[in-house]
């Protein structure tokens, strides 16, 4: 059919994905609902709780310990709000109806917010690792700072795939409730906010369900503060979580188309 | 099937669609054959939107086959060559127009370049402002203009000019018609029958999952054989509203409005009974009419 010799203009895969992740970022930077407390509530937290507030434990260094964990704690959240809200937006307003019908490449939408999950990420854990290093007095070999970074930054997936999930679920309205919902007892549940041997028996019997359980388990190991189980168990326990919600969450998306 | 050179853009054959036990469409078959607008009517609920959802690839029809160019609408090469403006797109508040624009336009291997993209919309003067804070009448000329970057083959509009006013309304027209000169196929859906009426070469109406009538405006308009009457009359509205031929009769203040089948005999009629009868004016039926009676009659 085509008989035409002219060279066929053809669209830029690396393109597309740069400028959807780019927007993707923006967009939400650009919300201070989400982007204040996302970015500032864990330095926020980490300065009250491990530099002011700080009480000396024999069993651990708290400006290191909640160091790890504080940075768990601000990943999360770009992973959970900024799939999840945006997701439920999203399907509600019809951007992604357009989004389907537009010649966008597949993948292309949930990549850019991938992207901007582990952007946030980065942003975060260094804002924490400042403050760390000046205020909080952390000292720590190079190779513990990179598994860390390594650990945070990759450790938004599996909170990804949940925030996908939900935004599959709920509306736009009631995603930012039903996700605080899930995030903030996890967090304290899995031994973010305070060292998990000072939860009782039983929360710590129940802790290995929750993700962030491991991947804060795997940041204390990353910084050599006590923690729980063996790296490689953490680390399939969050790929299996990642896995399941991917499933789910695209089930009910072709569903709902 | 296809009779060579005047492939259809996109094509219903047989479509069946049902959602639980509603039936959305019911052997729908449609053509929007290339460079033609064709408009698609119908009451709410009638199937525009599964019609329209289907040949996007948005749904997958339970018999039958929705084809883009000869391709599945799932094809992202099929795809590139259309536009779409669908009626919920809200789009992130957040964005700047330039930005959406810019995304939009990278989807396309030879988009309009961004400055007469906007031009053409409407949107030159907007480019640097979020969408949250337009207007919907301006929110409307954005989506239209993400639509027309890609220098589209075919172009899917469902209920484009809601929310604009008349200024916006016919300039949007305007570029809708010289879209169609250039070769771009368009497939309008509207509840503005005075839209369809300007600007369609072809209407289709859906009623119930079907297509129960198809044809140029004025073929559609012809299966109606009403006349619309208006004049000025001291004839009371009872005598005239009970004469055989009358289908319904409105006053307002001295002005009549009668509806007929039989224009010739009632105007015959209000001459007889009224020597001072003024400002007599006889009119065809309008696709509105048209539209009514072809959809009560599918009722």
């Amino acid at each position: 059919m085509n008989a035409i010799a002219e060279p066929l203009p053809r669209v830029s895969l690396p393109r597309i994905y740069a400028l959807e992740a780019k927007h993707e970022f923006l967009r939400l930077l650009r919300s201070p609902s989400f982007a204040v407390p996302t970015l500032l509530f864990p330095a926020m937290f980490y300065f009250l709780f491990a530099v002011l507030f700080t009480r000396g434990r024999a069993d651990y260094q708290a400006n290191i310990y909640l160091l790890a964990t504080y940075g768990v704690f601000g990943v999360m959240a770009p992973g959970l709000f900024g799939f999840g809200v945006s997701v439920a937006l999203d399907r509600d307003r019809g951007w992604l109806t357009l989004k389907r019908a537009q010649p966008m490449p597949p993948g292309a939408y949930l990549a850019s917010k991938l992207a901007m999950a582990m952007l946030f990420s980065v942003v975060i854990f260094t804002l924490l690792a400042a403050i760390g290093m000046t205020l909080g007095g952390v000292r720590l070999p190079l190779d513990a700072w990179a598994t860390l970074f390594v650990v945070e930054v990759l450790g938004v997936l599996p909170f990804c795939a949940i925030g996908l999930f939900v935004g599959t679920l709920v509306n736009g309205q009631g995603a930012p409730a039903i996700i605080n919902l899930i995030y903030l007892p996890m967090s304290f549940l899995s031994g973010l906010w305070m060292p998990i041997t000072v939860l009782p028996a039983a929360v710590r019997g129940v802790a290995p369900l929750w993700p962030a359980y491991h991947l804060g388990q795997l940041a204390l190991d990353a910084v050599g503060q006590p923690n729980d189980g063996t790296p490689l168990v953490h680390v399939a326990a969050l790929a299996g979580m990642t896995v399941a919600f991917l499933f789910f969450a695209r089930r009910r998306l072709a569903r709902s188309a | 099937m296809q009779s060579g050179g005047s492939n259809p853009c996109a094509r219903l054959v047989a479509v069946q669609k049902r959602y639980g036990n509603v039936v959305a469409l019911d052997g729908v078959d449609l053509d929007v054959r290339r460079g033609e607008l064709i408009a698609l009517l119908g009451p709410n609920g009638a199937g525009k939107s599964t019609a329209v959802g289907l040949l996007l690839g948005l749904a997958e029809p339970d018999a039958g086959e929705a084809q883009l160019f000869g391709e599945s609408p799932h094809s992202l090469d099929a795809r590139r060559r259309i536009g779409v403006m669908l009626q919920t797109a809200g789009m992130p508040d957040t964005l700047k127009v330039r930005e959406l624009l810019a995304q939009a336009r990278s989807y396309y291997p030879n988009p309009l370049d961004a400055a007469e993209c906007a031009a053409t919309a409407g949107i030159a003067d907007i480019l640097d402002r979020r969408y949250g804070k337009l207007s919907g009448g301006q929110q409307r000329r954005v989506q239209f203009a993400l639509a027309i970057c890609g220098r589209p083959k075919l172009l899917f509009l469902d209920e484009p000019t809601v929310g604009l006013d008349i200024e916006a309304r016919r300039a949007m027209w305007a570029t809708m018609r010289a879209l169609v000169a250039d070769g771009c196929a368009i497939l309008l859906t509207t509840h503005y029958l005075e839209e369809a009426e300007a600007l369609a070469d072809r209407v289709a109406v859906l009623a119930r999952g079907r297509i129960v009538a198809e044809g140029s405006v004025r073929q559609i308009r012809a299966r109606v054989a009403q006349r619309r009457i208006r004049c000025v009359s001291d004839i009371p509205l009872e005598t005239i509203g009970a004469w055989a031929d009358v289908r319904s009769v409105h006053r307002d203040g001295d002005r009549f409005e009668i509806v007929t089948d039989a224009a010739e005999s009632v105007v015959r009629q209000l001459l007889r009974e009224d020597t001072q009868l003024r400002d007599l004016e006889v009119q065809r039926a309008g696709l509105a009419e048209a539209f009514v009676e072809i959809t009560e009659e599918a009722a």
